[in-house]
């Protein structure tokens, strides 16, 4: 990487210039903007959609990149260009893996768009967790880096609340409007200063649980629908074209793991790494240390779920990993790598026999461990239904709700 | 009123083309009609109720619709909906219930329902074409009805690989075929093979098509040879195959026995009334501004581009000199006579209805008799896909490629034309001038030719003739957005439109903008009109379409200049390029011999090496021949191949000796040639063979190697070679080898240059995944264990703990010494293709010929995966040598990207030691499906031309087909000879 042409991101621009992110997992980044103003960024969630942000992805990023990368350039060049934002004091925001994808070089990618827009001035800046791209302006902290995990944490528990809650509330919008209400409080929550505990934290855990088990909800039986797959088509509505609300509009009930899975995959499979290969000797130590917080954590939102409603929780990661190992080897690294697949058994482990499979039109890890394991997991799984579905600018929204439909048909046969 | 008497149930069954209708009582069938819906769904819908209102009224109706389009008809009348595979799954249990597989072929869709042992469903999914349309295509393609598609099929003699992904493709591998002049008997055959390979590689997806097999739809009722396709390829027996006569109306049927299970019922008036609203109600779907606001300014727009002329001169009167330019394209045959003022005596355009030979016969006779001994033809040229043929049946003076005839005739109306865009039949060429010379080019992939014969295509199946169809695109009011993919995303796109009812005025404007979009975003990939150039000339026959020209001239926000004889410029542009050959007299046939020319053709397989090609020879009536077909011109007298001057050659022999002669009684250990192996085969091969294996490479790859391991790939976007895997190990199996060993690499050798070292997915994993997908690996001891090769002593200790004992009892040391001989032999082998790499180029410059580097990745030398493009390059004259065998003279380079593959690595630093010699030229090859290509290339491009150099691309998949790759390089010869004559 030609690190000597690249823009940084200077404690001068610190100062006064905007962060835009682009929208992935909107409630999550809403709370992740808001805690960043804390350590002195100003920092905003955009929120452009439609075809407008498709059509300027288009125009300027190569057409056979991944569907993603259209859409995050695509949203930051039409939020550029909508005159709403000074662009001399304006930065860019997004995350970097440094995985053997190429989403790796979704960063490239923007600032070769920007350059081409007339914007190679405007800095990126990566935020990633293996010392890639340093940055003046931006140093991630502990505190820091605490904050922001617990905004994951809160938005995952949001976001599985409410996706079971939606499916099967008696009045509709119940459930939106609470994840609206604590998405608010949340993001206020995270933007003060004050220092928060611990302890804290686990009392909205549970007042925030109590909250979504007051929804009244009916008992019918609805299908259960698992969604997988790549990262950012499985979580952002505008490149699934809203899968989860058109599932429970067709009366379905979407289920899916939340974000934290993936930073447990991340930093799990670093050990992985070191088993398999003896590599990151260095780093090893702090990696288990990460692993074990991390599923600390995730376990203690388990039992606030358990104790407080009958919301499904999330499975415990090292389950996660168990269901995996039958399927696929844990060298699988690469995108979702094993992840994928062990979130396709961790759907069936728990009842839901339909899962759909999301990626981006020529995805090439879900070559691998998307359409690559179908045949074994509904071999090993009679009664499973997957299904792929591609996601790109061009894909007709027809065919992929067809193949939804035949879905749901195959489900309310099997039952 | 009377009382209400009876139930009929009614299955509605609307596809991407027809529309079905099924009445029943009880299990009777009382009434059905199939009808084309020409895209007026809603009102068809209606239409075939009110035909049956005798069946219908005064009846209790209970309805179910199915279908792609059906569901938009069912949303908005608010009626129930059956999937349609659903509906199929209904009528099969009712019918034949001991079906096993049921394949059913529709308009635009295909499908195969598995009923038995896991009930399973696969659907064509975004990428896929090879259905009714399809077939409908090929057949306007060969100029004739599917009848009598059909009918030849039924006589052929001998079937050629046609790719079978999508129409695009299968387009690409036909044209030439009939350009070659290849019986059409034998082509209309090959169509249909490719329809079914398509099904089963694409659908069935690894799964066993066995038992009885019931095939529904359209195509598969109509037609015989197809039928034939499918039950010889499955292998099946007659009582295993059913074709069922009710065929057509199979998922009309299922939804009417859906709608008798229903509760609800209605009478005939309330169902005709929901339906006559649905009419009315219009959703809102993703439009467009219309391309003239007014008909004022469509009147400007008229008369802006009728002043772009020529003259013409009438050539009953003139007599002089004369020059004549033919251009046989894909679909089209254009001839054009000029005078020494260029001005146009004679022309002519029209579809070469698959028969180019005879077109241009009966054209030559026309123009010999017209100029009569008053004019003398004193030079001729031919340009286009069918040049060479033509040349040698006719014996025009001169062929030239089509790009410099298309800039030659731009150059007659716009003398400062910076930017030619051709769109022509199923091709797009863009050609940037800079200083009076051909700059680059750039032409449609393989995958992105919505081009003009998709339109033709698409106005037939609605029923209209082009033009009308096209005019009715001026005016539409709002231009339905299809997107800008390949065409068969737009085939679903418009799928969609057909079913939110939007008018075929804004559907064909929607096209026309479509081709435009796909045009500039996709192929020229611009993202501001000024990179276009200042002086736009458009062309093709296309442009004739006013609607695309408009389309164009928004999308760019410029005006730009078509000739008035847009679709005749090629050969224009001949006629010039053959007056400047000063000649006396043109050795064209004359009326004589054109008279008792005759020409035949035959089938024939090159025995020249191991490509084997499939050879078409012409023979014609003075005993000329010319053959066609075969990637290089080592069989023919014309050419011969300094085989001395082709690394790739060199590395092929090179893993085709690579391994020692066996020993006898040591275990077998195949490894599969393809993907990574093909840079560290001499690793692995020394590792084993030196811990007293012998090793079994699977070999280049072939065509049969694809078709050997076709029914197991699960992703049919993932890159050809990748595909090629899975025969590789069949091959393998098939040698009896004593056990597989393919490691997955999450990293490669690290070279020290980029930010990472790491495989791509595909290459890195996919032995992984061919674990599960191929039942037959449970037969054989196979070992695809996680290895990291950086560094030996690691990979020592791995070896132990991922061996099993049973096949290597071997301790850490006893793997360390083999790993060490393993990198002594990798080592070796790198030393040896330097050594040759530098002997090639010294050799080429003793010779004083260019040096191509053809860069990609180390399994582009491959035969199945390059198609012979080397062989191609040294016949055209190039020493051929790839990137890693260059790369080493430069280090690290800075990259706009992040550079973290280790093939890829390779690109940039041989792009940029290209820069620093003046007689090398880079030609990148990528496989289509290759995500990391779409980073690589640009990249590799900014390098190239920000020293002003000609950076050339070429996409590469199972397509088989030199013809565009010939017309880039050739492109290449021709922009860099008039770079030199400049200099």
């Amino acid at each position: 990487m030609n690190d000597s042409e690249r823009v940084e991101f200077t404690a001068e621009m610190k100062k006064d210039y905007k962060i835009l992110i682009p929208t992935m997992l909107p409630r999550h980044l809403k709370m992740l903007a808001s805690l960043m103003t804390v350590y002195g960024y100003d920092a905003e969630l955009l929120e452009n959609s439609g075809r407008e942000v498709i059509e300027t992805g288009l125009k300027y990023v190569h057409n056979d990149t991944c569907y993603p990368a259209t859409l995050v350039v695509g949203q930051f060049i039409n939020a550029l260009q909508s005159g709403k934002y000074d662009v001399n004091k304006t930065a860019l925001f997004f995350t970097q893996t440094g995985g053997g994808c190429r989403a790796s070089n979704y960063i490239s990618l923007i600032r070769k768009a920007l350059k081409k827009a007339g914007y190679g001035f405007i800095p990126v800046i990566s935020l990633n967790f293996v010392g890639m791209e340093k940055n003046e302006g931006f140093k991630l902290t502990l505190p820091m880096i605490r904050r922001m995990l617990y905004s994951v944490l809160y938005g995952d528990i949001i976001m599985t609340l409410a996706n079971q809650a939606k499916a099967m509330e008696v009045h509709r919008g119940d459930a939106e409007a609470k994840a609206d209400y604590w998405t608010k409080k949340l993001v206020e929550e995270l933007g003060k200063s004050t220092p928060f505990t611990y302890g804290k934290i686990k009392r909205t855990y549970r007042e925030l649980v109590r909250d979504f088990a007051s929804i009244s909800m009916t008992s019918e039986n609805k299908i259960k629908v698992g969604i997988v797959g790549e990262i950012y088509v499985k979580f952002s509505p505008l490149a699934n074209r809203d899968l989860e609300n058109y599932l429970i509009s067709e009366g379905a009930a979407p289920v899916m793991a939340g974000l934290l899975d993936f930073l447990l995959f991340y930093v799990y499979g670093r050990i992985v790494e070191h088993d398999m290969y003896r590599t990151h000797k260095k780093s090893i130590g702090l990696l288990k240390i990460a692993y074990k917080v991390f599923l600390k954590k995730q376990k203690d939102i388990i039992d606030v779920i358990k104790e407080e409603s009958d919301f499904e929780p999330p499975t415990p990661f090292e389950h996660t990993v168990e269901l995996a190992k039958p399927y696929i080897n844990l060298g699988v690294k690469m995108g979702e790598g094993w992840l994928l697949v062990a979130e396709m058994i961790e759907h069936i482990d728990k009842g839901t026999n339909n899962i759909i499979c999301t990626q981006p039109f020529g995805c090439l890890p879900n070559h691998i461990v998307g359409k690559g394991v179908m045949k074994i997991v509904k071999e090993r799984n009679p009664g499973v239904n997957i299904i792929a579905i591609d996601y790109d600018a061009s894909a007709s929204e027809i065919n992929q709700q067809n193949r939804i439909k035949l879905l749901l048909a195959n489900a309310t046969k099997e039952e | 009123m009377q009382p209400l008497s009876k139930e009929v149930s009614v299955g509605v069954d609307i596809g991407s083309t027809t529309a079905k209708i099924v009445i029943r009582d009880g299990e009777e069938v009382i009434f059905k009609k199939y009808e084309r819906h020409y895209s007026q769904v809603r009102q068809k819908t209606l239409s075939l109720l009110k035909e049956a209102e005798p069946y219908l009224r005064d009846k209790k109706v209970k309805i179910a619709i199915s279908g792609s389009a059906g569901m938009g008809v069912a949303q908005v009348a608010r009626l129930q909906f059956v999937q349609e595979v659903y509906a199929t799954f209904a009528l099969v249990e009712e019918r034949e219930p001991d079906t096993e597989v049921v394949i059913e072929l529709g308009g635009e869709d295909a499908k195969i329902i598995f009923l038995k042992g896991g009930v399973d469903e696969r659907m064509n999914g975004t990428c896929a074409g090879g259905t009714g349309a399809f077939i409908d295509q090929m057949a306007s393609l060969l100029n004739v009805t599917p009848d009598e598609l059909d009918e030849m099929s039924l006589k052929c003699g001998k079937v050629y690989p046609i790719a079978s992904r999508c129409g695009v493709f299968a387009k690409t591998d036909i044209q030439p075929l009939i350009n070659q002049g290849v019986s059409k008997n034998d082509i209309a055959a090959s169509i249909y093979m490719a329809v079914v390979n398509q099904t089963i590689a694409g659908l069935a997806q690894g799964r066993k098509i066995k038992g009885k097999v019931m095939f529904l739809g359209g195509p598969l009722y109509y037609n015989q040879g197809l039928r034939k396709a499918f039950k010889e390829t499955l292998k099946l027996e007659d009582e295993n195959a059913l074709f069922p006569d009710y065929s057509l109306y199979a998922v009309a049927l299922g939804a009417s026995i859906f709608a008798g299970k229903a509760d609800k019922t209605y009478l005939y008036d309330k169902l005709i009334e929901k339906l006559e609203e649905a009419v009315k109600a219009r959703r809102e779907v993703a439009s467009m501004p219309p391309l003239f606001a007014d008909d004022d300014e469509y009147k400007e727009f008229k008369e802006r581009h009728d002043k772009e002329t020529v003259e013409f001169a009438d050539i009953n009167t003139y007599s002089g000199n004369a020059y004549l330019g033919i251009d046989c394209g894909s679909t089209t045959t254009k001839l054009v006579l000029i005078n020494d003022k260029k001005d146009i005596l004679w022309q002519y355009y029209n579809s070469n209805k698959g028969n180019p030979v005879d077109v241009v016969k009966d054209k030559l006779k026309e123009v010999r008799t017209l100029c009569g001994d008053r004019i003398t033809i004193k030079a001729s040229a031919v340009t286009g896909y069918g040049e060479q043929l033509i040349l040698n049946a006719f014996h025009v003076d001169r062929g030239l490629v089509e790009t410099m005839a298309h800039f030659m005739a731009s150059k007659q109306f716009q003398p400062n034309v910076d930017f030619i865009l051709d769109i022509g039949g199923q091709d797009i060429k863009c050609i940037k001038i800079k200083n009076e010379a051909v700059d680059s080019i750039m032409l449609n992939e393989a995958c992105s030719s919505g081009c003009g014969s998709f339109i033709e295509t698409f106005a037939k199946s609605m029923g209209y003739d082009t033009r009308e169809f096209s005019k009715l695109g001026i005016k539409g009011n709002a231009p339905v957005d299809l997107g800008s993919r390949c065409t068969v995303f737009m085939n679903s796109s418009i799928k969609q439109a057909q079913k939110d009812g939007v008018s075929v005025e804004n559907i064909s404007a929607g096209i026309s903008v479509s081709v435009i979009k796909n045009a500039i975003y996709k192929v020229i990939r611009a993202n501001s009109p000024t990179e276009l150039g200042e002086h736009v000339v458009v062309q093709g026959g296309t442009f004739l379409n006013d609607a695309v020209l408009r389309a164009f001239e928004k999308e760019i926000g410029k005006n730009v200049v078509r000739p008035a004889i847009a679709g005749i410029m090629g050969a224009y542009g001949a006629a010039i390029y053959s007056m400047g050959l000063e000649q006396e007299e043109s050795t064209l046939l004359s009326l004589e011999e054109l008279e008792k020319f005759t020409h035949t053709s035959k089938a024939s397989v090159c025995q020249g090496c191991t490509n084997h090609c499939a050879l078409t020879i012409n023979i014609f009536s003075d005993g000329g021949r010319y053959v066609s077909g075969n990637r290089c011109e080592k069989m023919t007298s014309k050419g011969k191949i300094d085989e001395k001057l082709n690394l790739y050659e060199y590395k092929r022999q090179y893993f085709s000796n690579l391994c020692a002669p066996h020993k006898e009684g040591a275990k077998v250990i195949g490894m599969p040639l393809q993907l990574g192996m093909y840079d560290l085969a001499p690793l692995w091969v020394g590792i084993f063979e030196n811990l007293g294996f012998n090793v079994k490479l699977s070999g280049l790859s072939s065509r049969e190697t694809y078709l050997l391991g076709q029914d197991s790939i699960p992703s049919d976007t993932v890159c050809y070679p990748a595909k090629l895997m899975h025969g590789h190990i069949e091959q393998l199996i098939k040698e009896n080898v004593d056990a597989i060993f393919a490691p997955c690499l999450t990293y490669n050798i690290d070279e020290k240059a980029g930010d990472n070292h790491y495989n791509c997915p595909v290459v890195a994993y996919y032995p992984e995944l061919l674990k599960d997908n191929m039942d037959i690996l449970q037969e054989v001891h196979y070992y695809a264990p996680f290895l990291n090769i950086c560094d030996e002593k690691e990979l020592a200790r791995e070896f132990v703990v991922t061996m099993p004992k049973d096949i290597i009892d071997a301790d850490q040391k006893r793997y360390l010494e083999a790993v060490k001989a393993g990198f002594e032999k990798y080592r070796k082998y790198k030393e040896d293709l330097f050594a040759e790499t530098e002997k090639i180029i010294t050799r080429a410059r003793e010779l004083n010929k260019k040096i191509m580097v053809l860069a990609g990745r180390p399994y582009h030398i491959d035969p199945e995966i390059s198609h012979g493009i080397d062989l191609l390059a040294c016949s055209l004259g190039f020493a051929v040598i790839t990137e890693e065998s260059i790369a080493p003279r430069i280090g690290d380079v800075p990259t706009n990207i992040l550079n973290q593959w280790t093939f890829h690595q390779r690109l940039y630093r041989a792009a940029h030691y290209v820069l620093t010699q003046d007689d090398m030229e880079l030609v990148q090859l990528v496989s289509f499906g290759c995500g990391i290509d779409a980073i690589t290339t640009d990249e590799v491009r900014s390098i190239i031309e920000k020293e002003g150099r000609i950076y050339t691309q070429i996409k590469i998949d199972e397509i088989n087909n030199l013809s565009a790759v010939n017309i880039r390089l050739r492109s290449l010869i021709g922009a860099l000879e008039m770079r030199e004559d400049k200099k």
